[in-house]
């Protein structure tokens, strides 16, 4: 069986990032499996700007931004196969794999990078009641049928979810003269990033429906009607708010599900709020040798933040391969009160060279309030923050001599 | 002019066609659909009942214990998949029990394999049964399939032996003189004989020639929810609640392809039409399914569907030939346990129709449908001999299935094909799994345009009419 140091599942722009963040630490022994037919991940679809801002100081495209990186790995020795889907992993690192070019193949590798980003959430899974015709899509979906392969798959579009995907469909759908009649919020805020709402929405006088939701879909073959209802706070349709939309297309924008199917199988630890796999310090799962980074751990708002994790996780996987990785497992990294979810979920404070970033997400939207990092009961640092959004992604950065006295654990909590 | 129309393209009229093939006669089918197996068939809780649930004396309980037995066989002969995991008929009351005990004899009356178990019994084998279940009916013979891959294998072998399957073909009119004129909406057939197995409209063509309504048919709803694999399973067999007046209950239902099936309601309904899901109905299963399992893992939901079943005015299958007009064979009222029941109706029909006319057989008729790959199920290097002969078997379409694009392309070129992105799903299954077509749904799409020679915006998700894709885009227009 063919022995490979680091194989990296994925070409999107975690696995891209990671690979070269590896290839830095000197190590080249490394596999790209990628199942598209080229590298860049879902950037491949994103043709609007707005990527790269914090890792290149520019404003490029989604495949602009993909295709820095896939020159840069051109000039290593990284090794990538296309159109190559993995069947299945084991936990002592086998991997199979399948393209058309080999077949079945079995490989091990002495580490292995879970890249595989997200899914979006489906019609099914949020159960909404009506009819099944042709016209219901997730965003993504529609994004790839317009933008990848150049057909209008909707005239007439209600958008339901304020995820940013859906936002920049709004658009999109917008410019190649489909009517967008709205986008329904279940919550009573957007979940989209504040910038979207506005050149997505405003600037085309397209409605946001704030606590609102899809409460049936008419038409026998294609989608003809939708009605929302307004809900109340346990998100129950409120009766008699009934508005009627005449529409060919619905979109669903509702929520992105980190793609671990691969993780399930091998009894990987997933967290239940992120449904990534529970991580420490240096990115590795639950599982030893087995790391994860971008959009398979937890849901990002920016790519360029993808990018930023996945180079850190090189960094992790190359000490691991070096055996300056120490294994005990440290101490747990937990969400208090108000946090969603925070990553690490498990801190190794040997571990950390200079900081350590947790990233959280708080449960509903507030102002001027403060962020409380604690070990047990003793505060280890206090952060004041004007605005908090669950639709927004937060850092919390600690230095190696913050963490190095903990007793008992990090927690992360709102103040009250 | 034909020997025998059938008119309607489920499991029933299917299995019937297929029977019918072995005899030197000639059928055709007429579906109103874009494709066979659309209505009931396709929507239902995929179970072959032991037949222990109807009542004595019927067609019901007749036919049920005598499809449960001829499933092996058939499933065999046309390579489809059936597993007899067994069941449960789970009870949490006295009264529950009591019920219990009517069922455990009635069982034992029809000869089905049964066993009562007492709640340390039933533990063993389904861990994850709540502390209300006291007893159990154990029934070892009930079986799963995968209903409409039964429908369509025998749709596909009836063909191979000469049956002729006409698609969107909507009876609107029928007249008997000498012979049976049906009117569609767009042609005219003819034939010496019709067998009806129109589903819950069987009614309606029955009174399109005859003017006094001796059967009627009602819509009973059922909605499901579907869930994603499990690593472990919820429940091991077929899980049913004891029965009541408004039928077999919601049930956990394991299928064939490690999915994982709640429900169903049963709401009668005015519109024959309406397989939409509803709050109501949803909300209902939701209530139910907890009563017999603790943990329900609904963030597990991949999917929503219903269906409607026909229920006939007698509460009994109705197979007979009609008493006003000779060689109209009504198969109507095919309501649970029609699936399990659905070999054994077809052989009766079979039966009727050879005592009227008595028939020479094929002497070419080969009862085998070819064998279906499911690449995920065969070891690594026989999954090597279908990439050597066609490298298409090495590319997976389908991420959340690990289905090829060898096995979508044979499953559009095989007899009764896939022209649809629905047709390769009941086929082959992607879109089946968690992103419900999310990936996988414009791959297909570009597979069905090159294969059937169409353009991208001729495919259709289903029937007429429910084309995916509008038209170019602007920035596209000049390709």
């Amino acid at each position: 069986m063919r022995k490979i140091k680091c194989v990296i599942i994925g070409g999107g722009s975690a696995g891209l990032s990671a690979a070269l963040s590896l290839v830095k630490q000197g190590i080249e022994d490394i596999l790209i499996l990628e199942r598209d037919q080229e590298l860049g991940g879902i950037l491949n679809q994103c043709i609007h700007n707005g990527f790269g801002l914090h890792t290149f100081n520019e404003e490029l495209s989604g495949p602009s931004y993909a295709e820095r990186y896939i020159q840069m790995l051109e000039t290593t020795k990284v090794k990538v196969l296309l159109n190559t889907m993995v069947i299945k992993i084991t936990q002592d690192r086998i991997i199979e794999y399948t393209n058309p070019n080999e077949g079945y193949v079995q490989i091990q590798a002495d580490s292995i990078i879970l890249a595989m980003g997200c899914r979006e959430r489906t019609r099914g899974a949020i159960s909404i009641p009506g009819y099944r015709p042709a016209g219901i899509w997730t965003a993504g979906t529609a994004q790839r049928y317009l933008n990848l392969e150049g057909y209008l798959c909707g005239k007439r579009v209600f958008i339901l979810g304020s995820g940013d995907i859906g936002l920049i469909m709004a658009r999109r759908m917008t410019l190649e003269g489909a009517i967008v009649c709205g986008v329904a919020e279940l919550q009573p805020y957007s979940n989209g990033l504040p910038r979207n709402i506005k050149q997505c929405l405003e600037d085309f006088n397209i409605p946001l429906y704030l606590s609102h939701t899809i409460t049936d879909i008419k038409g026998i073959d294609r989608v003809e009607q939708i009605t929302i209802n307004q809900v109340n706070s346990k998100f129950e349709p409120i009766e008699n708010t009934e508005k009627v939309f005449d529409v060919d297309t619905v979109l669903l924008s509702v929520g992105l599900i980190p793609e671990n199917a691969l993780s399930e199988e091998i009894e990987i630890k997933i967290h239940s709020k992120t449904k990534g796999p529970l991580v420490n310090e240096s990115y590795m799962t639950s599982v030893p040798g087995i790391f994860a980074c971008g959009n398979v751990l937890h849901v990002h708002d920016l790519v360029d933040f993808v990018s930023h994790e996945a180079s850190k996780t090189g960094l992790a996987v190359a000490r691991y391969l070096t055996h300056d990785l120490d294994m005990d497992c440290g101490y747990p990294c937990s969400s208090g009160q108000g946090i969603g979810y925070v990553v690490p979920m498990q801190v190794q404070p040997k571990n950390i060279e200079i900081n350590l970033e947790i990233l959280f997400r708080v449960n509903k939207p507030s102002k001027d309030t403060t962020i409380l990092v604690k070990d047990g009961q003793r505060i280890i640092k206090e952060v004041k923050k004007r605005h908090l959004n669950p639709s927004e992604m937060e850092k919390i950065i600690l230095t190696k001599d913050e963490i190095s006295n903990i007793t008992e654990g990090i927690q992360v909590e709102v103040a009250q | 002019m034909f020997d025998v129309i059938i008119i309607g393209s489920g499991i029933v009229g299917s299995l019937i066609a297929r029977a019918l093939s072995k005899y030197e006669i000639n059928v055709v089918v007429l579906e109103k659909g874009n494709d066979v197996a659309i209505g009931a068939t396709m929507a239902n809780s995929a179970i072959i009942h032991s037949g222990h649930d109807p009542l004595d004396g019927t067609l019901k309980a007749k036919l049920n214990v005598e499809g449960n037995q001829m499933y092996e066989s058939v499933c065999k002969e046309l390579n489809c998949s059936f597993k007899r995991i067994g069941a449960y008929v789970l009870a949490t009351s006295d009264e529950e029990v009591e019920q219990l005990l009517i069922l455990y004899k009635r069982a034992k009356d029809r000869n089905i394999p049964c066993q009562l178990h007492d709640r340390k019994q039933i533990k063993q084998s389904e861990p994850n049964i709540n502390d209300a279940v006291v007893q159990g009916l154990w029934l070892p013979t009930t079986g799963i399939i995968y209903p409409w891959e039964v429908a369509i294998r025998s749709m596909e072998n009836a063909i191979e032996n000469g049956v002729v399957l006409k698609l969107n073909e909507e009876v609107v009119g029928i007249t008997h003189s000498d012979f049976y004129t049906v009117k569609t909406k767009q042609s005219e057939f003819h034939a010496k004989a019709i067998i009806n197995t129109a589903g819950v409209y069987a009614d309606e063509i029955y009174q399109l020639i005859n003017p006094v309504i001796d059967f009627s048919i009602t819509a009973r709803k059922g909605e499901y929810f579907v869930l994603d694999h499990l690593n472990k399973p919820l429940v091991n067999h077929v899980i049913y609640p004891v029965p009541s007046s408004k039928g077999k209950g919601v049930l956990i239902v394991p299928t064939t392809h490690n999915n994982t099936l709640l429900g169903p309601t049963s709401f009668e309904i005015d519109d024959k039409s309406a397989i939409n899901n509803t709050h109501a109905g949803l909300d209902y299963v939701r209530n139910q399914v907890g009563k017999l399992i603790d943990y329900i893992p609904f963030d597990k939901v991949i999917r929503t569907f219903a269906g409607n079943r026909p229920t006939g005015t007698t509460h009994d299958f109705i197979i007979e030939e009609s008493k006003r007009f000779k060689d109209f064979y009504n198969v109507a009222a095919i309501e649970s346990p029609g699936l399990a029941s659905a070999p054994a109706i077809a052989k009766m029909v079979e039966e009727l129709y050879l005592n009227n006319h008595p028939l020479k057989f094929k002497s070419d008729y080969n009862p085998y449908c070819r064998k279906q790959i499911v690449l995920s199920e065969l070891s690594i290097e026989q999954r090597n001999e279908y990439v050597k002969k066609d490298a298409r078997y090495g590319r997976i379409i389908c991420r959340c299935e690990k289905i090829t694009e060898g096995e979508i392309v044979d499953a559009i070129h095989r007899t009764c094909g896939a022209t649809t992105i629905k047709g390769v799903k009941k086929r082959v299954r992607p879109g089946m799994g968690r992103c419900q077509g999310g990936f996988c749904e414009p791959l297909v799409l570009d597979i069905l345009a090159r294969e059937l020679k169409k353009t991208k915006e001729e495919i259709l998700l289903d029937d007429l009419g429910s084309n995916l894709l509008f038209e170019r885009t602007k920035s596209h227009e000049k390709d």
